[in-house]
């Protein structure tokens, strides 16, 4: 009888705390001052990396120095996709900071950008952006999103030293690509770094490939996006079949499956491992744990089968305002984000990590001081063999993809079976994203 | 019932049904609370628990982004059961439920033997058995993850030293989920051996003397003594670690994320993944699924295992 009674109470007073609790959570949602810019306004960093953090807090600290009457509070989320949870739950619950960083292309029109976010059109720094960036952030005519970071390009990054010493030259084709990796294995090196412990760089022979696929077949991602191409067909088959080749001809490091992407970077960098399929913004990582090394380090794009090779290229990160930040706290946001792109915001993006590809605002240089192997990626531009990555000319991508990769990539799969499974694991999304020609 | 207008329906309803009781009910098991007492309660079990499941219900058979909700009646169903992953998925959910529970059954009942028996440092020995179930899963996830680590991990480094063949635990596709498995019963049979101990600890000694006088041999004893006079232990050792089995999610998320590839890859893990996402329609199908396969499974089993109970 006393514990019932001990019980019942205990619960009766947590009710009752719950309620008070709910209803004071009720009454502080709305603060917004209505004339001039707002006192305090938050902002969201694009991970909790040494990097993300550092990059966040000091466009925070410098722009606190130019505006000292707004105050910019900094909030961490998690990367990957634990953080795309996080911005459409505070997107759909009116809970989002007044500034958030998020990736741009596919990600950026899964958030329904109309509906959630406050358009940029008409702020004086959108007449400096590429024209490839400024597709990426907007819907129709209507643009959303101002650049953060730089662009970077996916391929194969390699040590120049170890190319040197065994006197290969940078490769154009599969065949090539093969024959030095066999050369480099005989020299006792590792010749490409698989790092299954993270997931996600499974893909890069997938997803780097992409330039190729698209100059081969420049309407693919059109019909891939109408449910008319497939990757079970030549050519977007070939990334999964390098996935596959790499593993089955025994030229990857002997721990691919647990080793890590920060930890391969440390073996790229001694010369310990020759090439690492990769996108060129880890360099950001290289240059912390190796810092006199960053420069031993090149770039080529991912080989295909009869040469002709293109850089397949990722454009800059977003920076957007959703539509529940109004009034006084809109225009101190908008001021964050012309700040971020003005020649002072670029200068801390670029002490905070090493730039890895080119700025797409004009706003923003590129450091003299910058790794070499942007000018490697800069050749591909300047030759005109680069093409945009799938996932910003489509907004169909399967999450699953990575796992599907260290199935093929492992042996667990072939290249075929891996090929159509991710397939259909792209069915799912597209269906979910309503798109016409795949219900 | 003059204070009829003044208190809440449900206190109403509530004198209502007694009215035609004898009195004496009342004072017995009965609440001695006015109905208003409960009105937060119920609020807060309305709100946090029935809505959200009865919602869950509807969702299921939308397409579903936050924003918008499309009808879209068994797609999702039909989907879900279509998905090659889901198949893998279900499949180790059993192996594993099943395998971890009647490994903590065996292990927890010769483990519980041992230490109700006349043994040096039997206090100390308890505590260490059951240590591990204190621990936060998450925690016990990422300390096997480095233990056992293929290449620098304290395992495969004795097992090196004495010259033993090194297998790739949890990196290696034929045993990442029996590795898996293996931890979850490190982590559980502390609860299973407590169970078991209070159980055997709960025999009559009388029996054993008696058995012992009619010139039973140690084996005939555990055999018709100690096993079925345990039997409420085993049901409730056999319940608690087969729900435990179906939904385990936490260990397998720590040390593999279902990798490589799919091979590990749980039910309750799928879900999590359709849930990331986006598909927060086809998730919560997986959810309802979830629920019915669970419900399917165990109820009959906790019938069965109580009826024998109590034929005992």
């Amino acid at each position: 009888m006393f514990f019932r009674r001990t019980a019942s109470r205990a619960l009766a007073v947590l009710a009752v705390t719950s309620l008070a609790g709910l209803a004071l959570a009720g009454c502080s949602a709305s603060t917004n001052s209505s004339s001039g810019d707002a006192k305090e306004i938050t902002f969201l960093a694009g991970g909790n990396d040494p990097i993300s953090i550092k990059t966040a807090n000091g466009i925070a600290d410098g722009f606190m120095k130019k505006y000292p009457k707004i105050h910019v509070k900094v909030d961490t989320r998690p990367a990957g996709t634990d953080g795309d949870n996080i911005i459409k739950t505070k997107l759909s619950t009116g809970t989002m900071n007044d500034v958030f960083f998020y990736n741009s292309g596919s990600l950026f029109q899964a958030l329904h950008p109309e509906r959630t976010m406050q358009p940029l059109t008409d702020e004086a720094w959108a007449s400096t952006l590429t024209k490839d960036f400024r597709q990426t952030v907007s819907v129709g005519n209507v643009l959303y999103g101002a650049p953060f970071g730089s662009t970077f390009d996916g391929g194969v990054m390699y040590n120049k030293k170890v190319y040197a010493k065994l006197g290969l030259k940078v490769p154009d084709s599969w065949a090539d690509f093969i024959s030095n990796s066999q050369k480099i294995k005989a020299a006792g090196i590792t010749p490409v770094l698989g790092t299954y412990g993270d997931t996600w760089t499974a893909q890069l022979f997938v997803l780097a490939d992409f330039a190729n696929v698209s100059a081969q077949d420049p309407k693919w991602a059109a019909n891939y996006t109408a449910n008319k191409a497939k990757y079970v067909n030549p050519p977007a088959l070939a990334g999964f079949k390098d996935t596959a080749e790499v593993h089955s001809l025994g030229l990857m490091n002997a721990d691919y499956a647990s080793l890590t992407n920060v930890n391969a970077l440390k073996l790229l960098a001694t010369g310990e491992a020759a090439q690492y399929p990769m996108i060129t913004v880890v360099i950001g990582n290289l240059a912390q744990s190796n810092p006199d090394q960053v420069n031993d380090i090149g770039y080529f794009a991912n080989p295909t089968e009869k040469g002709n090779s293109h850089a397949t290229v990722w454009e800059a990160g977003g920076a957007y305002i959703p539509k529940t930040t109004t009034g006084g706290k809109l225009s101190a946001a908008k001021k964050l984000i012309a700040y971020l792109n003005s020649p002072a915001g670029c200068d801390i993006q670029n002490a905070a990590a090493a730039p890895a590809g080119p700025y797409a605002t004009t706003n923003c240089k590129v450091p003299s001081n910058a790794p070499a192997l942007i000018a490697d990626e800069q050749k591909y531009q300047d030759a005109g063999k680069t093409g945009l990555a799938l996932e910003f000319i489509s907004p169909v991508k399967g999450p699953n993809l990575s796992q599907i990769t260290v199935q093929v990539g492992s042996g667990i799969s072939t290249a075929e079976e891996g090929a159509a499974l991710y397939d259909q694991d792209v069915k799912k999304q597209a269906q979910q994203l309503n798109l016409p020609g795949w219900n | 019932m003059t204070t009829m207008d003044s208190v809440a329906p449900a206190v109403a309803a509530a004198e209502v049904l007694d009215r035609g009781r004898p009195p004496r009910k009342r004072s017995g098991m009965r609440t001695v609370y006015p109905g208003w007492f409960f009105i937060p309660a119920i609020a807060l079990y309305v709100v946090f628990f029935a809505v959200p499941t009865f919602a869950s219900f509807y969702f299921a058979f939308t397409r579903w982004d936050f924003f918008t909700a499309t009808w879209i009646g068994f797609d999702n169903f039909v989907q879900f059961f279509q998905d090659p992953q889901l198949l893998n998925g279900f499949i180790h959910t059993f192996e594993y439920g099943f395998a971890t529970s009647a490994a903590k059954v065996f292990l927890g009942f010769i483990i519980a033997l041992l230490l109700t028996g006349p043994i040096f440092a039997r206090g100390y020995l308890r505590v260490i058995i059951f240590f591990p179930v204190l621990l936060s899963t998450i925690g016990v996830g990422i300390l096997w993850k480095s233990l056992l680590d293929p290449f620098h991990g304290v395992v495969n480094s004795v097992l090196g030293l004495l010259h033993l063949p090194q297998p790739g635990w949890f990196t290696d596709p034929s045993t990442a989920l029996a590795t898996i498995m293996g931890v979850d019963v490190w982590k559980g049979v502390g609860i299973a051996t407590l169970i078991f101990m209070a159980g055997i600890v709960a025999i009559p000694t009388e029996y054993f003397e008696a058995a012992k006088v009619d010139g039973a041999s140690s084996w005939k004893i555990l055999r018709t003594i100690t096993i079925p006079l345990t039997r409420p232990a085993t049901a409730t050792v056999i319940i608690l670690s087969l729900i435990g089995g179906l939904r385990s999610f936490d260990l397998v998320q720590a040390i593999t994320n279902g990798g490589p590839g799919f091979t590990s890859e749980v039910i309750t893990s799928v879900i999590y993944k359709e849930y990331q996402a986006g598909y927060f329609g086809l998730s919560t199908a997986g959810n309802v699924v979830l629920f019915v396969v669970v419900t399917a499974i165990m109820v009959p089993l906790t019938t069965y295992l109580n009826r024998r109970t109590v034929e005992l």
